[in-house]
């Protein structure tokens, strides 16, 4: 498998791809993998810190047995076919030896070199030899070779010579490497809109006009200013802000991109709540045209920033006025609803700049022989976007045109469906296991504790005196081994600390650095890789909780780094060995819904080999798409669903049940038993997974007098008359379509998402059949995202009116004798318009299934507040759910449209596959367990457990409380409400607490 | 002059919010004062009263519990919500022994929330300065350490309550009717703990302990008599002291 981009996308395919068991190549251009998201500040619309959730991936990646990863490498050929492609990469030279470099930073110090930082967007300084960004994957050094002394005039080797383990090789060359693959990801991810080709908003001339990405590493801890925002003129705290929409993007004119970059608006808001958050006063104005909230959850984090104090939202285009002399502040015109044209002082301006294809995909289209379509995306299939025109060759994330990271996430997963379908012989062939020496058994010892200080380059050492530590360290009861350490995670410094282990004998190791949450993976493997058992180790974080935290109280500091690791010391020292627990895996899975969704997702794994189980609710497959007859790009969907209906049929693998109704669940990931009633009968079910594809329902209006009169209908009713061509609909003089009705309202405040591209359809529809036929849209805000947006330009221009509306004046609709008279207030011209219509089409609101309540419940399994089902992760586990082994696709997880939905069922299948493929599953050591002598069988711990992981079970003492290990989370929560201690959560025992307590 | 007084706070974050949260506060270099450090847990629920008398009787000024908001706890568990409820009873036990309840601070930090990770520490710092050094009597700690299996039966029948804001919680605990319920259920329980644990030392006589806890004389007198009673301790005529049976 090659996998071409090392942003998200490219990583969670290759991971994906590694999971099922095939060999994967994750090639990249730049010196680390990453892509865009590792230069992204926080994430909307949870304001995750992007680096924080998107690192342990590179580190997983990094680790993973199944993925080489080759960095400053490209595709130079491709030759071959589906199946067994010959692919030429080139591997640029990066004169640094990937395998010694450590990361140490020296050579950066010593190089006399400065140049723009590109991972700073040119806003600071770096060296030209540098490493990409701090938590860069792989970790070491690159050498720039347009900026090197030596490379350019061969001037200086001041870096080969500071450099201590040898790694700079300042004579390197280019490397030709053939490799065979069976199928090809592409993942080149997107490049952002450059203003400065035409000067947009003064961009290029006026130094406080910004682009967005620049924006997000101004507000960025590792960006220019360390997370200070500061504008580029004089370094001043800027405190008005003016954010300019849609640059480079819904723009006709050369130069610009005509379709909707579909991020924008909610990475501007993002950008706006956390400029807020930096400095509390500062006033923030978005110009902005239509506010395209149409995610899940955008339209509450909308509401968010809009209510910030000091936040203005305004409607408007916006030219530049001028730059002031002496404070180099802009000013902006723009109009306003009653003033005419007002101009106002900025002192900084964020031009939110679009998505464009990557520069390099002509080429990129060349080589692989797929087409690219007129925007210079990938060209794919309209209904299935991760196929390109070519087989084998599949593309995942914002090279199928904008996407925002759950949706490249979704698509990459997705992608990793395809090859594994079809590659489905070969997966597991050439896969490699880690193989980990075996572990020492250490119960009969007296605790040996080895004492690892990290000084994280200077991120430690610059602020706590290390070597003080250590030997504070080398004192502490039980502690036979104490050392310093530059990079304790770095290859080489690992590989030292597992032959210390053996060679020193220990039995405990604790190492001070950084945070357990990304590192503590990494170092129990380690710990194993020294022979022993991986819970042996404890981290004690010297960095995040001490130096980074006291940077300015040096001594301080080392106070208090010496007493986290007495802490550590102490508890390390009562830590047992635990054994992780291999589970069978039933391979087999249920899918619930037999709509789009839940058909794909079945198709696809049955494709890869495993039996699925087919459950709908009604008596025919189909569910939504039964009622939809085109989309928007005019495929025509009735012939695609009658097509995967028949072939569900025909998949010897694929069992489907009708009428059908789970009734109730028994049993955890891997072995679930899930009792379903289908025509009447009860069938037990046994499956290792479930897919949850229930999708949803459209709103029954109670308005506009819908289901009062016969002329007013929704926009489903509708096209089904028009896919009819009903005479009352073909021969209408005048059609009225209203938006938004049930939705973004208080009681369902979010956006059903499908339905301005609906309407839109619709209205070309109707215009293609009559085009003399009067169409007017009311609506709120056009959202039509992505590609969308150049049919509604389609629709304009074919003389569709649109009227805003807003909600404090909604239209109204009044039955005349032979047609409908709707009356709405134009919000800017603030006059009445009476609009006759035969015929209103209601764009009726996406609402959840009926069933998702009881599913819910049975599978433990979270809604949101609007009652969708809530994955586990909004950014990147966007199928799965916290429970493990419940997957989640289609219009159950929010409004989408069939190709949204398509692309998610494929992800749903290839996540699925990844945890079927597998023979067991291995679930953390750290569960409860009960010491039965203590236990009085009084349920205190049975009542607070919500994952019904302990019962009664009868035992020569009578009955015992008994924690099922697969089902327990090891929260402990059970802990404490065991009046007698009988409990225990393994790892976080009661002793191993409160000895630390009193290290502290 | 006296050196200044430095807070000596202990944490104990859940591994989901608040741990990531201080992380976050780190990696975005807000700065604290250096008197907290912090035991990582993977729920704020699994922080049993025990860990909070222990880190006090250990002479901490404050003890500070992190977890997520209400509603976004990592488990179906929902262990924060416990975790509020522990906060509460514990401060009331607080109270009861005579101690500020304010050295007990539980708050909610989410993961991202860096910057409020750092001004609450900051704060509680602050208002722990103003508190000045912890003086708790250890005896008393001990004396509810005792009680805690008690205490959990009493939790369990009679406090498990769940409300959706934290502000519910408050009026809750704040009420009449639940401080009655400590009153009748517990307070009597922990003066004879505190009786119990004090004559675990050496016998006394009944105004010793009084002096000793503070009780007023009549209350020592009642206690001694009941646990008399139940032969927990006994009068040693000699010496006119009573000793633990």
């Amino acid at each position: 498998m090659l996998v071409v981009g090392g942003g998200i996308s490219g990583i969670q395919a290759a991971l994906d791809l590694a999971g099922i068991g095939l060999r994967v190549f994750l090639v990249d251009k730049s010196p680390a993998i990453g892509g865009k998201m590792s230069q992204l500040d926080k994430t909307f619309p949870t304001n995750d810190c992007s680096m924080c959730i998107e690192s342990p991936k590179f580190i997983e990646c990094d680790r993973h047995p199944n993925i080489e990863m080759l960095t400053n490498t490209e595709v130079v050929r491709v030759e071959g076919e589906a199946g067994d492609f010959t692919v030429t990469l080139n591997r640029k030279p990066r004169y640094v030896n990937e395998d010694i470099c450590t990361g140490c930073t020296t050579c950066f110090e010593y190089c006399p070199v400065q140049v723009p930082d590109p991972y700073n967007q040119g806003l600071s300084l770096t060296k030209a030899v540098h490493i990409h960004f701090s938590q860069a994957v792989p970790l070491v050094s690159y050498i720039d070779p347009e900026t090197c002394l030596y490379l350019q005039d061969e001037k200086c080797q001041i870096c080969a010579g500071v450099c201590k383990h040898n790694a700079i090789d300042l004579h390197q060359k280019p490397q030709k490497v053939e490799i065979n693959v069976g199928a090809v990801v592409l993942s080149p991810g997107y490049d952002v809109f450059d203003p400065a080709a035409r000067g947009d908003y003064g961009y290029g001339t006026l130094k406080n006009v910004v682009t967005s990405l620049e924006f997000e590493r101004i507000l960025s801890a590792t960006g220019p200013f360390e997370g200070e925002i500061r504008r580029p003129s004089d370094g001043k705290h800027p405190q008005k802000i003016a954010w300019i929409q849609c640059v480079g993007s819904r723009q006709v004119i050369p130069g610009g991109n005509p379709y909707c970059s579909a991020v924008c608006c909610a990475y501007t808001q993002k950008q706006v709540i956390l400029t807020k958050d930096h400095y509390a006063d500062v006033q923030a104005t978005v110009f902005h045209n239509d506010i395209r909230a149409f995610g899940k959850d955008f339209e509450r984090y909308y509401q968010r920033a809009a209510n910030l104090p000091g936040v203005r939202f305004i409607r408007s285009y916006v030219s530049i006025g001028k730059e002031i002399a002496d404070s180099r502040n802009i000013t902006l015109r723009y109009s306003t609803d009653g003033e005419g044209v007002k101009e106002e002082e900025f002192e900084l301006v964020v031009l939110s700049v679009g998505l464009t294809p990557p520069k390099d995909a002509p080429e990129l289209a060349a080589k692989f022989g797929i087409e690219l379509d007129a925007r210079g995306f990938c060209k794919t299939d309209p209904l299935n976007r991760i196929e390109t025109t070519r087989a084998g060759v599949y593309v995942s994330g914002a090279f199928q045109g904008p996407a925002d990271i759950p949706e490249s996430v979704v698509s990459a997963s997705g992608a990793a469906a395809l090859c594994g379908e079809l590659l489905a012989a070969q997966r597991g062939k050439l896969s490699r296991e880690r193989v980990y020496p075996p572990e020492r058994d250490v119960t009969a010892e007296e605790p040996k504790v080895g004492v690892f200080v990290c000084h994280c380059g200077a991120n430690i050492g610059r602020v706590v005196n290390v070597p003080s530590v250590v030997e504070y360290a080398s004192k502490l009861e039980n502690v036979v081994h104490a050392q310093e350490s530059l990079f304790a995670c770095s290859t080489d410094n690992a590989q030292q600390i597992a032959d210390t282990i053996r060679d020193k004998g220990l039995n405990r190791v604790v190492i001070a650095a950084c945070t357990p949450r990304t590192h503590e993976p990494l170092f129990r493997d380690t710990v194993r890789e020294g022979g022993i058992n991986q819970y042996f180790f404890d981290m004690a974080n010297i960095r995040e909780h001490c130096s980074w935290v006291h940077s300015k109280e040096k001594e301080e500091a080392t106070r208090k780094a010496k007493e986290i690791v007495r802490m550590s010391v102490a508890r390390s020292a009562l830590l047992e060995p635990l054994e992780e627990i291999d589970l069978p895996v039933d391979k087999a899975v249920l899918v619930i819904g037999g709509g789009v969704a839940g058909m794909t997702s079945a198709l696809n794994i049955a494709g890869q080999g495993f039996e699925v189980t087919l459950v709908e609710k009604d008596a025919d497959l189909g569910g939504m798409a039964r009622r939809l007859h085109y989309t928007l790009e005019g495929a025509d969907v009735q012939a695609y669903l009658a097509e995967l209906v028949r072939k569900v049929y025909r998949h010897p693998l694929v069992h489907v049940a009708t009428d059908a109704a789970v009734e109730g669940v028994a049993g955890y990931v891997g072995n679930f038993t899930t009792r379903v009633r289908s025509e009447g009968r009860i069938r037990e079910i046994r499956h290792g997974a479930v897919v949850v594809a229930t999708g949803a329902e459209e709103h029954k209006p109670a308005e506009y007098l819908y289901g009062k009169s016969g002329r007013v209908v929704t926009l489903l009713e509708l096209e089904s008359r028009i896919a009819r061509k009903e005479e009352a609909v073909t021969s209408a003089q005048s059609v009225v379509m209203i938006q938004c009705v049930g939705c973004r309202t208080a009681e369902r405040n979010y956006c059903s998402r499908v339905c301005c591209a609906q309407a839109i359809k619709n209205a070309l529809l109707l215009k293609q059949l009559n085009p003399g036929m009067e169409i007017t849209v009311l609506f709120r805000d056009m959202r039509t995202y992505g590609f969308r947006e150049e049919y509604y330009r389609e629709a304009a221009a074919k003389g569709v009116r649109f009227i805003r509306y807003t909600p404090e004046e909604k239209p109204a609709v009044e039955a005349l004798e032979k047609s409908l008279k709707i009356t709405v207030i134009d919000p800017i011209l603030r006059n009445k318009l009476e609009i006759e219509a035969d015929l209103v089409a209601l764009a009726a609101a996406v609402v959840p299934s009926s069933t998702s309540q009881a599913l819910s419940k049975l599978f433990k399994v979270p809604l949101n507040p609007d009652g969708f089902f809530q994955e586990a992760h909004v950014k990147l586990r966007p199928v799965d759910f916290a429970a493990d082994g419940v997957f989640l696709c289609g219009t159950a997880h929010y409004p989408k449209d069939l190709a949204e939905t398509i692309s998610q069922a494929y992800g749903a299948a290839g996540r699925v596959v990844n945890l079927l493929s597998k023979n067991s599953i291995t679930a953390t050591g750290a569960v409860c367990d009960v010491d039965e002598a203590a236990c009085v069988a009084c349920e205190a711990c049975i009542s607070a457990c919500a994952y019904d992981a302990i019962e009664l079970q009868e035992t020569a003492r009578g009955k015992k409380a008994n924690v099922n290990p697969v089902l327990c989370k090891g929260d402990g929560l059970c802990n404490t409400k065991c009046p007698t201690g009988a409990i225990y959560l393994n790892h976080y025992t009661n002793e191993e607490i409160l000895c630390q307590i009193d290290a502290a | 002059m006296q050196p200044e007084f430095k807070p000596r706070i202990l944490g104990f974050l859940c591994n989901w919010c608040s741990y990531a949260g201080a992380d976050l506060a780190g990696v975005s270099r807000y700065q604290y004062p250096p008197g907290i450090k912090v035991i990582r847990l993977m729920c704020s629920g699994r922080v049993d009263l025990e860990f909070v008398l222990r880190a006090l009787a250990n002479g901490n000024d404050g003890v500070f519990v992190g977890g997520c908001w209400l509603g976004e706890c990592h488990y179906i568990t929902e262990g924060n919500y416990d975790a509020l409820s522990m906060m509460h009873l514990g401060k009331k036990l607080l109270e009861r022994i005579g101690a500020n309840p304010e050295r007990l601070r539980l708050e909610w930090v989410s993961a991202s929330q860096g910057l409020r990770f750092a001004e609450v520490v900051s704060d509680f710092t602050n208002r722990l300065k103003e508190l000045g050094p912890q003086n708790v009597s250890k005896l008393k700690l001990e004396a509810i350490r005792k009680l805690l299996p008690y205490i959990k039966l009493v939790e369990r029948e009679k406090l498990r309550v769940r409300f959706e804001s934290k502000g519910e919680y408050e009026k809750f605990f704040a009420s009449e009717a639940v401080n009655r319920l400590v009153d009748e259920l517990i307070a009597d329980k922990l003066a004879v703990s505190q009786i119990m644990v004090l004559l675990g030392t050496q016998a006394l006589s009944p105004g010793e302990i009084a002096d000793t806890l503070g009780m007023a004389p009549s209350e020592v007198a009642k206690h001694l008599k009941s646990s008399a009673r139940q032969r927990l301790v006994r009068f040693d005529v000699e010496q006119k002291r009573y000793a633990l049976a």
